[in-house]
């Protein structure tokens, strides 16, 4: 295998989507974590956002999917070392969760949760930062509903944790 | 050692997945939508701890058995949770309080393990830390608002307190698979942190103006002795998979 084929596979697995945010691939996210190719099987290690997000087993599948379309046999595990963090969202991947109105996770790592949990997210459709958590859970492990204040209008943001 | 040590992370495993169980129930039956969300998010997060630990603890058993072995072909003798996370669910101040008393604890637990030599666990106690005190957040923002709320909702969660305290000591008991986990840096030592646990939750029974209870704990879910009804709450946790061995979808 050369450089080129294992950039095309790595490419590959990345462009899978999440299957509860389609809007974002599981690159965007930053939960591919490795790819290795080696005769003829296309290792790869990936790591959930949270413990329990019950996307991983579609992700899973859809990787393995993703790699017998370029003819490759899938080893697929994950990895909970180190463990996910939004910081690992690509900028990509936040200017599309945006796009999509899903606020991005606030903080720049290293705060703790009360000082995170008290940042605004700014609106994804006004950009205002006058907005409130509606509630702590939403309709995803990852998200909660937050409705802005100056247009407001209902939307979703990323967990910061 | 390593027979110690799986049964160390069969009992953490144990302690969520008994836990999530529970929750799972409220839904469909909460007052409010995002309460609604609020139990099976709680209860999603803590499969997702049970898993991790269920499938280390098959790895280093080195028996093949998986994940769903340890949660769904287990007798319900095995299992050694502690036994406040089998209390009955009771009213929703039950259900909260029990899950504030194990939030405290679970999360000076988690934060003390991400310090663990073990890569595997400290990696899990690194996210599991992070997800649990968000759990804590909302459990305490509801003893708060029950304990401090109206006649009835005081009275209940006081009445829910009285009940539960006495499964609190047992959850910093030790015997031979902690003290050896725990000698090895693998484990955190539950006394180390006993005394922020009672610093922490005598606050919030101050400012949810409860009365921390005084009276006889009780001991027996880490020696696999458990209350009634829990057979029934394992059994049906379980009859899916036993009715379907092996199924696929």
């Amino acid at each position: 295998m050369t450089g080129m084929s294992l950039a095309r596979v790595r490419r590959a697995i990345e462009a899978v989507e999440d299957p509860e945010l389609p809007q974002v691939t599981i690159g965007d996210l930053g939960i591919v974590r490795s790819v290795a190719v080696e005769g003829g099987v296309a290792r790869v290690a990936l790591t959930p956002t949270f413990t329990g997000c019950p996307a991983m087993g579609v992700i899973i599948e859809d990787v393995g999917t993703a790699i017998e379309g370029l003819g490759l046999r899938p080893a697929i595990e994950t990895v909970l070392a180190p463990a996910w963090s939004p910081e690992w969202i690509t900028a990509s991947g936040r200017q599309k969760l945006l796009e999509a109105g899903i606020a991005p996770p606030v903080g720049s790592g290293g705060e703790d949760l009360e000082t995170l949990l008290s940042l605004p997210s700014p609106c994804p459709r006004c950009g205002s930062i006058r907005t409130r958590r509606l509630s702590e859970f939403g309709a995803t492990a990852c998200k909660a509903p937050h409705v802005c204040d100056a247009c407001k209008e209902p939307f979703e943001g990323f967990k910061p944790l | 050692m390593s027979d110690l040590f799986v049964r160390y992370l069969l009992r953490q495993g144990d302690r969520a997945l008994v836990l999530s169980q529970q929750l799972s129930e409220w839904v469909t039956h909460v007052h409010e939508l995002e309460e609604e969300m609020a139990v099976a998010n709680i209860s999603l997060d803590l499969i997702g701890q049970a898993r991790a630990l269920y499938a280390y603890a098959g790895e280093i058993e080195g028996s093949g058995r998986t994940e769903d072995d340890m949660a769904y072909w287990r007798p319900a003798e095995d299992f050694q949770n502690p036994l406040l996370v089998e209390q009955p669910n009771g009213d929703f101040a039950m259900t909260m309080v029990r899950q504030f008393l194990h939030d405290s604890w679970a999360a000076l637990y988690w934060q003390a393990m991400t310090e663990s030599v073990d890569d595997t666990l400290a990696a899990l106690a690194g996210k599991a830390a992070k997800e649990t005190a968000y759990h804590l957040r909302h459990a305490k923002s509801w003893v708060i608002r029950l304990g401090d709320g109206t006649e009835e909702s005081h009275q209940r969660a006081q009445a829910a307190l009285d009940h539960l305290w006495g499964y609190t000591d047992a959850m910093f008991d030790s015997d031979d698979a902690e003290v050896a986990v725990v000698a090895k840096n693998i484990g955190a030592d539950p006394t180390n942190f006993k005394q922020a646990w009672l610093t922490g939750v005598g606050s919030v029974f101050t400012e949810a103006t409860l009365q921390q209870p005084v009276g006889a704990q009780r001991r027996g879910g880490r020696d696999g002795l458990h209350q009634s009804g829990f057979e029934q709450l394992i059994e049906e946790m379980q009859s899916v998979a036993r009715a379907h061995p092996g199924a696929q979808w």
